[in-house]
């Protein structure tokens, strides 16, 4: 049998953060206690009507600009109809004739490589309520009823599941930085559909696509797809490919399979049309434009900037562009004029450490870029030690204090030359072994005399200094 | 009795303590009682209804019914329905409240066809509605409770919907008047969607006054419904002048000109030359009326039209009745039978029918024939209606065929030659145009009415002509008086 080529398109469907529900004045929040944040809507009591939320068609917009998706002119809307306990109406409110965004493109890291991905669609919907199925009972939970939804839908684009899953990182952070989403798969707020096929290496010829749905964790996006791809290619080789049906499948997590659903012969038919209690509305070029002023440079730019103009390392880079605030942070120590590798390097240490550990978010941490800079330049000014600084850097973020206030005559550097010549030479002049086995050549030696001043001085000596001026006399 | 006079009369003779909102209110009570014995109009009386303050508002202290359509908080709301007879609403429609906030004082709710979805008066699930004029006649519908209540003189006013002719067929049928304003100047959040881009909310009144009174106190933008829209620089009451010198009308020549009705029926005939009488009673005010004519094919399709859209919509919009959350649930412990239950037991045959209808029109491989093109020829009718608005102030035409039909009629049987003359008024709905049906005379002692519809937003001017002719005629107020065939 030929190479097989894995061919996989994503649906991602994440959720929106607003202060109410896309169509509903309910509050959107995720909350653990059930059917606390409903509307008469989201429970589609008689005579209720939909009312557009801006601000998500807003964030929607954005999404469509930042995949480079074409806008439509107008706004509206569309009936999705299926009858099921999660969706009260009996229609899901959704967009498909004129979606918030088509045909885009953009591009993601894989593997320090950069890769197009081609985007079908982007669309604005409202998601359906929450079941929990018991041994004989159901329960219903309207809160997630009528939350946004924005739904991306890639071209079959990827060819593992690396890819794919490179995508939806980079879209998870997208979201984030946009502060669009909070992006939390545990909480339920991304949930993917994964379609996969495979064809000869060298074919043009699709092959029959399995679609594998309700993919809550990148994990199972990864797995479902290499799962598929096993299952289908082994009917290959086995001859039984006629077996792979046009159908849609459900990933099971805790057998580690996708399981068939149905064939999409008896593909439900949605019956879609325009919602009529929504009237058309224009999206005008100057709010588009007052938009696009609104979205932030993402990470991807943001990386390639660091490594390529700042000299920072691909694996720091990553790091700092992770997250915005982190982001944020590190160039707002660019424009107090910290060195780049020095901001680098406090905060991929020190500040990230300190955060992790004390569950803190860069915002909240009393240490701002402006205290930084004091830290630094005492650093380099020589005043105090790296080691010092980092107990300083405790002390301020613990104490709520300035920089300044942990300098003080004790604690201090030696930096006066005089000081440290007379020290050097009382040691050296008391340690005339060592002296004459360091000029017989066992140079290692020199640690030992800077150890003796550091002793001398409880570490308080610049070492700098105390190198120069002992290399000057030992030799 | 006093609930016979207009609104203004009830509210001077409130403001001067001739009569109280009690004794109103009690009148208004006994009043229902009598007339759902006598014709079956209502769903709920509202027997502990209590008076209210008499302030400077009109509508103050004085009684209303309302279409059991509309979502009244804490009062059973049935939309005519078995899914819904045990529905009792937890918030109000923006309307309703509206008439709350002024001080009125809602009485009862009314029958209706099933979720306005007929045009009979029969298919409420308390039964049919009897017409007051006589009593084996219907009253139309889908407005029956509420033509048949404000007829009898129960009360000055009572809210309708309108889907197709809702509110001004029955008006007509029942000797009142039957108002429903430009799409969007009367919210819709609270009352249950037959068709939504097709549904208006208006109101059935004894005078055209009665009914810019009540319409200025429930219009206005609603934060609740994204298609009303701000109508402040609208005031019906004092656009009522009468000074309609120079305004032009024109009607369809096709239909109301005898010739094109070889079969004509007595009650036809008799019908549009009360037309042709009216009409000139028109002119006598100064104003122009002109026959136009319009393509066939195109007023041809008005019915079909009317019922793919209708019936699309409404199948969407019913969607929501299910049983799970609202209305009798079904007892199966499977969720799909449980549904199917509700739904089989609750709908009536008619309304099933038009789902049957409306799921097909809607399925992936009919829509571009069916529900496409109705959307299209909609388009079609109202762009050939806005062209001529350019040029008159609105179109005159009479109510239906005749008078209202008898229960033995059939609605069923669709006569072709009259077709389109029983469902014209739906071109109003088609285009949100304002539009008003008043009474104009007698056909076998059974009221029958005139229809003006003018351009969207264009509610003042229609009224104001609408005000004028009813001047000129007898019937304004008028108290329903039984009679037997």
């Amino acid at each position: 049998m030929k190479k097989q080529i894995a061919v996989i398109g994503l649906e991602m469907h994440c959720e929106l953060k607003s202060n109410s529900k896309v169509f509903s004045p309910a509050r959107n929040a995720y909350n653990e206690t059930p059917n606390i944040n409903i509307a008469p809507i989201d429970m589609a009591f008689p005579g209720t009507l939909p009312v557009v939320n801006k601000k998500c068609v807003a964030d929607a917009l954005k999404m469509s600009m930042i995949l480079n998706c074409t806008q439509p002119e107008y706004m509206y809307f569309d009936r999705k109809h299926y009858y099921y306990p999660d969706l009260p109406k009996g229609y899901q409110i959704t967009q498909m004739t004129e979606p918030v965004g088509v045909n885009g493109k953009i591009e993601i890291e894989v593997k320090e490589k950069l890769i197009p991905v081609y985007i079908h669609d982007i669309h604005l919907e409202e998601d359906a309520a929450s079941l929990d199925h018991y041994f004989d009972t159901s329960t219903i939970d309207y809160n997630r009823a009528g939350v946004p939804l924005l739904e991306l839908v890639t071209e079959p684009c990827f060819h593992s599941a690396d890819e794919a899953v490179a995508f939806l990182e980079h879209m998870r952070d997208v979201y984030k930085y946009c502060g669009i989403s909070e992006a939390d798969t545990k909480k339920g707020q991304i949930r993917c559909d994964v379609n996969v096929s495979i064809k000869d290496e060298d074919s043009d010829i699709l092959g029959t696509k399995v679609e594998v749905k309700n993919v809550n964790s990148f994990g199972g996006v990864s797995d479902a797809i290499n799962y598929e791809i096993k299952r289908q290619t082994e009917l290959k080789e086995q001859g039984r490919y006629a077996e792979v049906e046009q159908e849609t499948r459900r990933w099971d997590e805790e057998s580690m399979q996708t399981i068939r659903m149905r064939s999409k012969v008896d593909a439900i038919d949605y019956k879609y049309f325009v919602e009529p209690n929504i009237p058309k509305y224009r999206i005008s070029k100057e709010w588009l434009e007052e938009l696009k002023k609104e979205i932030p440079r993402l990470h991807l730019e943001r990386k390639y900037d660091y490594i390529n103009n700042y000299g920072l390392s691909n694996y720091d880079a990553t790091i700092l562009v992770k997250e915005k605030d982190i982001a944020d942070y590190f160039e707002e120590c660019l424009k107090l004029n910290i060195e780049a590798k020095t901001a680098s390097n406090w905060i991929t240490t020190q500040i990230l450490g300190y955060i992790n550990k004390n569950d803190l978010t860069i915002k909240d941490i009393y240490l701002t870029p402006a205290r930084l800079k004091d830290l630094v330049d005492l650093i380099n000014k020589g005043t105090i030690s790296s080691k010092q600084a980092k107990e300083i850097f405790e002390k301020v973020i613990k104490e709520q204090k300035e920089v300044k206030d942990f300098i003080t005559s004790d604690s201090a550097q030696i930096n006066d030359k005089e000081e440290l010549i007379n020290l050097i030479e009382e040691i050296i002049k008391n340690s005339p072994n060592q002296v004459e086995q360091y000029k017989a050549g066992k140079t290692n030696l020199f640690d030992y005399f800077v150890g003796q001043v550091m002793k001398n001085t409880r570490g308080k000596a610049n070492p700098m200094l105390t190198k120069e001026i002992l290399t000057e006399k030992l030799n | 009795m006093y609930l016979d006079k207009s609104i203004k009369e009830l509210h001077e003779l409130l403001k001067k303590g001739e009569v109280t909102s009690a004794e109103l209110i009690k009148e208004s009570l006994a009043k229902s009682h009598e007339v759902e014995e006598k014709y079956n109009a209502f769903v709920t009386i509202l027997d502990d209804a209590k008076a209210s303050i008499i302030t400077d508002d009109l509508l103050s202290g004085i009684p209303f019914g309302v279409k059991d359509n509309f979502s009244t908080k804490d009062v059973l709301s049935t939309g005519s329905s078995n899914t819904l007879n045990n529905y009792v609403p937890f918030y109000t429609a923006t309307v309703v409240q509206k008439l709350f906030d002024k001080g009125a004082v809602m009485v009862n709710k009314t029958a209706l066809d099933e979720f306005g979805m007929g045009g009979t008066g029969t298919t409420c699930h308390t039964g049919p509605v009897l017409n007051p004029w006589n009593r084996k006649r219907m009253c139309a519908g889908s407005s029956a409770g509420s033509a048949c209540a404000v007829a009898s003189g129960v009360y000055p006013y009572a809210l309708g919907s309108d889907t197709g002719d809702s509110i001004r067929k029955p008006a007509a049928y029942c000797g009142i008047v039957g108002y429903k304003p430009t799409y969007g100047m009367l919210s819709r959040y609270g009352l249950f969607p037959f068709a939504s881009s097709l549904d208006h909310v208006g109101v059935l009144t004894r005078s055209v006054l009665d009914a810019a009174i009540v319409v200025d106190a429930m219009k206005g933008q609603d934060k609740h419904d994204m298609t009303s829209w701000d109508s402040r620089h609208i005031n019906l009451e004092q656009a009522l002048t009468k000074d309609i010198k120079g305004k032009k009308l024109f009607y369809i020549k096709e239909l109301v000109e005898i010739e094109n009705y070889p079969k004509a029926s007595p009650e036809l005939k008799e019908h549009l030359a009360n037309f042709h009488k009216t009409l000139e009673i028109v002119r006598g005010l100064g104003i122009e009326v002109e026959g136009v004519n319009i393509a066939k094919d195109l007023l041809n399709s008005i019915p079909a039209v009317y019922v793919i859209l209708s019936c699309a919509e409404a199948t969407s919009n019913m969607s929501n009745l299910t049983g799970i959350i609202f209305g009798p649930r079904g007892t199966s412990s499977k969720v799909t039978d449980m549904m199917m239950e509700h739904r089989t037991k609750g709908f009536s045959p008619l309304i099933k029918r038009r789902f049957v209808i409306g799921s097909y029109i809607l399925q992936k491989e009919n829509q571009e024939r069916y529900f496409k093109n109705a959307q299209r020829v909609r388009r079609l009718i109202v762009d050939e209606m806005k062209k001529l608005f350019n040029i008159y102030d609105g179109l005159i035409l009479p109510v239906s065929s005749g008078p209202a039909k008898s229960f033995e009629q059939n609605d069923d049987v669709i006569d072709e030659n009259t077709n389109v003359l029983e469902e014209h008024l739906q071109i109003g709905n088609f285009g949100g145009f304002p539009s008003i049906t008043i009474p104009n005379g007698f056909i076998d002692n059974l009221p029958v009415g005139i229809n003006i519809t003018g351009n969207c937003y264009d509610d003042e001017n229609v009224l104001n002509i609408a005000y004028a002719l009813e001047s000129k005629m007898n019937y304004k107020g008028q108290i329903a008086r039984e009679v037997e065939e």
